[in-house]
């Protein structure tokens, strides 16, 4: 599978590339642009990243997806992870089917569908006991239902590859079940746990459709500000914005694939050393 | 205690996850919602929300015009990322995983900055326009933003990771040596590609589409930012029945057609799809 692949090849996956990044590399240039018209090169300036940071509006919006995506990412990794350990140890089960439909049914429903009915959902639940208000919690509590999918998938694919005989054996030494599944099942999914932690962090950052439901009076995550000044046209400071989450998703992205590589690799390589 | 604990909290979860998938075909509950206590009366202004749906050309206009979006898009997005996916499959280890992460790096930045990002090339005095006005290809800059046209580049530019990273995966498994017995029983390469390539890609082509049409199909950022005024994507009509006329009856019986009549259909295909691959292996 080494040889060159013809030119044409190359050249579609050039271009499909080059429309992938052009218009991010455009967004990163205005937002460097001194003239607050578009298609105006006004010189260089950091005009518009100063006013960023005198936007009280962004910042707290900032701060609050940053909080919802921390809560929500944390939660359902912990709760898809014992979905998948579910999925994969317990073959046969009373609902087995049904859990399967529930983990896949987020990932093939639009998402405003999603938004929709959770919003019915939680009104109905406000209407029988009170709670919850529709705010913080609620945009947790959605974004918790659609990462826990991708987590349960992420981490059923790992855990299928995790030897079963291991965590046996840790029992037959006199661990408890939870004690022997700490020792050694967890170490080897836990890069399948990191980077559906990352997966569902980055998910409820970028949300914006189920969180417009879902939240209530006072709560506007990131997404939401962002879009309701888009709506009304370009605005400079948004590039400036733009620029920095592009910058700082890079260099995360960059980082994390080169440390899961490293891990990987060396996951390989125990993987041989206990072949032999 | 083991299998209670690691099975009944997720099972719960997912309970109410499903919950919140058929609330709204439950009648009383956006019953309760809608007019309050007077159960009698529910059912029938039930019916009349669907029959409304009926009488008003625009719901059953916005259905047609999603699918056909949609449709169209995924195949522009299929002959665009196969050639792209094809080419990364066949250059060298090493090189396929920068080129993947290339791929996937735009998925991980926000969403909705990339269209953002995007009404920068297409918009009247935007990169595009001054690209071509500049090369002599066109006298008066193009409109772009507000049409159906930047809704078709909104969703392309946006799923097409989605339709390169599955085609690749079925295309890197691809065995090199019924290509070679191909070419070696007389096939040229273009009736090989036909023959072999092509029918072996099929998961990840079927893949592929999936991933893009569903999103595309209730997609509501990309036409309310890039298309026009007039434009009928359902997401969009849905949103603003419910945010803009504040009729939440009407948005649920329009969200719940739209599960029965395109939801649920690529649903139940993806689950026979599984089963059939699961029969096979």
């Amino acid at each position: 599978m080494s040889e060159r692949p013809p030119g044409m090849l190359m050249t579609v996956l050039g271009i499909g590339v080059a429309l992938l990044y052009v218009p991010l590399l455009v967004m990163i240039g205005y937002s460097f642009n001194a003239s607050p018209l578009v298609g105006i090169w006004g010189g260089f300036s950091t005009h518009w990243y100063r006013e960023l940071l005198d936007n009280a509006q962004l910042i707290s919006a900032a701060w609050l997806s940053l909080r919802i995506g921390f809560v929500a990412a944390t939660a359902a990794v912990l709760l898809g992870t014992l979905a998948a350990i579910a999925l994969v140890r317990f073959r046969q089960f009373h609902g087995r089917f049904l859990l399967t439909a529930m983990v896949n049914a987020p990932l093939v429903m639009p998402e405003i569908i999603t938004g929709i009915t959770q919003l019915l959902l939680l009104i109905s639940m406000l209407h029988l006991f009170g709670w919850p208000h529709r705010g913080f919690l609620t945009i947790v509590l959605a974004h918790v239902t659609f990462c826990t999918a991708y987590v349960t998938i992420t981490v059923q694919s790992r855990l299928g590859t995790a030897d079963r005989s291991l965590e046996e054996a840790a029992m037959d030494l006199g661990s408890g079940p939870v004690r022997a599944f700490i020792d050694t099942t967890l170490p080897i999914i836990a890069p399948a746990l990191a980077s559906s932690w990352l997966l569902s962090f980055t998910l409820s950052l970028d949300d914006l459709v189920i969180s417009s439901f879902v939240s209530g009076p006072g709560a506007s995550t990131l997404p939401m500000v962002i879009f309701s000044k888009v709506k009304l046209g370009v605005s400079p400071d948004i590039n400036a914005l733009a620029t920095l989450i592009i910058a700082i998703v890079g260099v995360g992205v960059l980082v994390a694939g080169v440390l899961m590589r490293r891990a990987d690799k060396r996951h390989q390589l125990d993987l041989q050393l206990a072949a032999q | 205690m083991f299998l209670l604990v690691f099975f009944l909290i997720p099972f719960g979860f997912a309970l109410a996850i499903s919950f919140a998938q058929t609330a709204i075909r439950v009648p009383p509950y956006t019953d309760v919602l809608s007019i309050d206590h007077r159960h009698h009366l529910h059912l029938l202004l039930k019916l009349d929300n669907y029959r409304y749906l009926l009488t008003d050309p625009v719901y059953v206009l916005s259905y047609l015009y999603s699918l056909k979006t949609a449709f169209f898009a995924t195949l522009i997005c299929l002959v665009i990322g196969y050639p792209m996916a094809y080419a990364i499959a066949r250059t060298s280890r090493g090189t396929q995983a920068v080129l993947l992460l290339i791929i996937i790096l735009p998925f991980w930045t926000s969403f909705l900055l990339r269209v953002y990002a995007l009404e920068g090339v297409i918009r009247e005095h935007g990169l595009l326009n001054q690209a071509l006005l500049w090369l002599g290809l066109i006298r008066q800059p193009l409109k772009i933003m507000h049409t159906n046209t930047a809704v078709y580049i909104g969703i392309i530019y946006s799923y097409l990771p989605f339709m390169v990273l599955p085609l690749f995966a079925t295309l890197e498994k691809l065995d090199r040596s019924l290509l070679e017995a191909s070419a070696d029983l007389g096939s040229r390469p273009w009736r090989a590609f036909l023959d072999v390539t092509l029918p072996l890609s099929m998961p990840g082509v079927i893949a592929g589409s999936m991933l893009v049409f569903i999103p595309a199909i209730g997609e509501f950022v990309i036409p309310t930012l890039l298309g026009g005024a007039d434009n009928l994507m359902i997401g969009r009509v849905l949103w603003d029945e419910f945010f803009g006329n504040r009729d939440w009856p009407v948005a649920s019986a329009v969200a719940v057609v739209f599960l029965v009549l395109l939801v649920g259909p690529i649903a139940l295909y993806q689950h026979y799809q599984s089963k059939e691959l699961e029969g096979h292996a």
